[in-house]
């Protein structure tokens, strides 16, 4: 039963990276937070099953914060920002869609043979998954690199949380609970804080393009 | 091989014939189901197919031997490949001749038969149709091979009734990477049957198809049997769905009771297929055809994904 319950956590781990495909490959900024939200839900029900295998009772605490957070609150928020902006269908991407994923091709590889080696020294359950975590980190950075407008680089960055996340639920049964309660809030604000952001970026250029912010004086 | 297995084989034939174009029937019931249109009956297909026989075969001026030996060859190859995919047993003497990789061959070599018979006449619409099925064609076939290989790294081998031996015996253990070459599957699948989100199996407008145009100039018995192939074609493909994703219920021996059980559970999981797929072609819209190598691209990178993905997690 619970070597089963061990592969569920691995194949768990392998939706949370097809779902960091697929936003890679995805154009439109709606399905992107479709995408998150689904991803949100992933990464709590791995962290609840974790949490059963080792009977860490603190794990169901962090799913629980996962599942409300990550699949419900931001999700919502991004969903209140796109709508307001008016950017819903929203088509773009700075490199074409089928060479980023090529070199996500790449950077899977990258990250699976730098886990190979540190997931030999670890013990736990799902230590197979850390691979997984760190390509979904990577993968994560490469969406932030290659999108021109605001909200999917935001949506990057929360993605790459949930790697991180991931990679510390894998390796050591989760970060204590301090730790964890304080990134869940600062991830919350940092939302928050980005939304304004946004509304200032559009206000300014009449673009949530980020390569305006490049120039630093008016002409 | 003792006269069993050969029983056996002829059974799963004889069954694949059978059966193919109720289920092409089937999906086009659910589909018309889905769409809240009133459904066509479920015997459809066969009466089609019966029409087309007693209909006279029309053949251009300047068709080649090739263009009259198509149908033939093509509706050949389809009826080997469903003899070589386990569906009620694994017991297969035909299986040998033929694994995994030899199988995407088969469907490989349909292909260009079809292609080259539909440029044979000359006609644009002919060539157009060629050009396309080739470059849908060229870039689902690596994917199917991939999903192949994931499989067979699990088994340890290429061939399909080792593979289904292996997967439906064990204790259920749960393969992540098989997840991922679960859904490049259904992508190839949707390519290289013509479903909806790379071609309408059900439109004749000219600037969108892709199979229709192939077969546009086949009439009367030819046209019959290439309809009866795609039919084979799409079983064969769904046989190779079920048998590397869902193999529980199938017979390792030739014994009757045991083939007589794994019948209906066939036939069940052959209809749920088809449901699936109905329902995966009414949720999506036809893509431009330029959107067909990202498409089958996203397909290729999922399985190789998978075969890492299993790499890294199961190690010996």
């Amino acid at each position: 039963m619970n070597s089963l319950l061990a592969q569920l956590v691995n194949l768990l781990g392998a939706l949370l990276l097809m779902l960091a495909f697929a936003m890679i490959s995805q154009r439109r900024i709606v399905s992107l937070v479709n995408l998150f939200t689904m991803q949100g839900a992933t990464l709590a029900v791995a962290t609840a099953v974790v949490g059963y295998v080792t009977r860490q009772p603190h794990l169901y605490l962090s799913a629980g914060l996962t599942l409300l957070l990550k699949a419900m609150l931001i999700p919502y928020a991004l969903h209140r920002v796109i709508d307001r902006l008016h950017i819903r269908w929203e088509v773009e991407t700075l490199i074409n869609i089928p060479s980023t994923m090529l070199i996500g091709i790449g950077v899977v590889i990258f990250a699976f043979n730098l886990a190979i080696p540190i997931s030999h020294l670890s013990s736990t359950v799902a230590s197979g998954t850390l691979g997984i975590a760190l390509a979904c980190v990577l993968l994560s950075f490469l969406m932030m690199i290659t999108r021109a407008k605001a909200v999917p680089q935001v949506i990057g960055f929360l993605a790459m949380e949930n790697g991180l996340f991931f990679a510390a639920t894998s390796a050591t049964y989760g970060m204590p609970m301090v730790v964890e309660l304080g990134i869940a809030l600062d991830v919350l604000v940092g939302v928050l804080i980005l939304g304004v952001f946004l509304f200032q970026i559009r206000e300014q250029f009449d673009s949530l393009d980020i390569r305006n912010l490049e120039k630093l004086k008016e002409d | 091989m003792n006269l069993r297995s050969i029983f056996t084989q002829l059974l799963e034939l004889v069954l694949a014939l059978a059966l193919a174009p109720l289920l092409t029937g089937w999906i086009n019931q659910c589909r018309a189901w889905l769409q809240n249109k009133s459904a066509p009956a479920l015997w459809q297909p066969y009466r089609l197919l019966r029409k087309l026989f007693y209909k006279e075969s029309m053949v251009a001026d300047n068709a080649s031997l090739l263009f009259r030996t198509t149908p033939y060859v093509v509706f050949g190859t389809m009826a080997l490949a469903s003899a070589i995919i386990p569906t009620v047993s694994t017991n297969l003497p035909l299986a040998s001749a033929a694994d995994a990789i030899a199988l995407v061959g088969l469907f490989a070599l349909a292909r260009v038969f079809l292609s080259l018979a539909a440029m044979d006449i000359g006609t644009a619409f002919g060539s157009m149709g060629a050009r396309r099925e080739m470059l849908v064609g060229f870039l689902a076939e690596p994917a199917l091979l991939m999903v192949f290989f994931s499989a067979s790294l699990i088994s340890g081998s290429t061939s399909l009734t080792t593979i289904v031996d292996t997967l439906s015996k064990q204790e259920l253990v749960i393969y992540p990477g098989l997840a991922f070459a679960a859904v490049a599957f259904a992508i190839v699948a949707l390519a290289e049957n013509a479903r909806v989100p790379v071609d309408n199996p059900s439109t004749h407008l000219e600037l969108t198809m892709i199979h229709e145009a192939l077969i546009l100039e086949y009439s009367g018995r030819h046209l019959a049997l290439i309809e009866w192939a795609s039919s084979l074609k799409l079983m064969a493909y769904l046989c190779i769905g079920i048998a590397l994703f869902a193999p529980w219920g199938i017979a390792a021996g030739s014994t009757p009771g045991a083939m007589l059980l794994a019948l209906p559970v066939l036939v069940f999981k052959l209809g749920l297929g088809g449901a699936l797929l109905a329902l995966l072609e009414t949720l999506s819209a036809k893509m431009r055809i330029f959107r067909v190598p990202e498409f089958l691209a996203t397909a290729f990178l999922l399985a190789v994904i998978g075969l890492l993905v299993h790499l890294l997690l199961v190690r010996p």
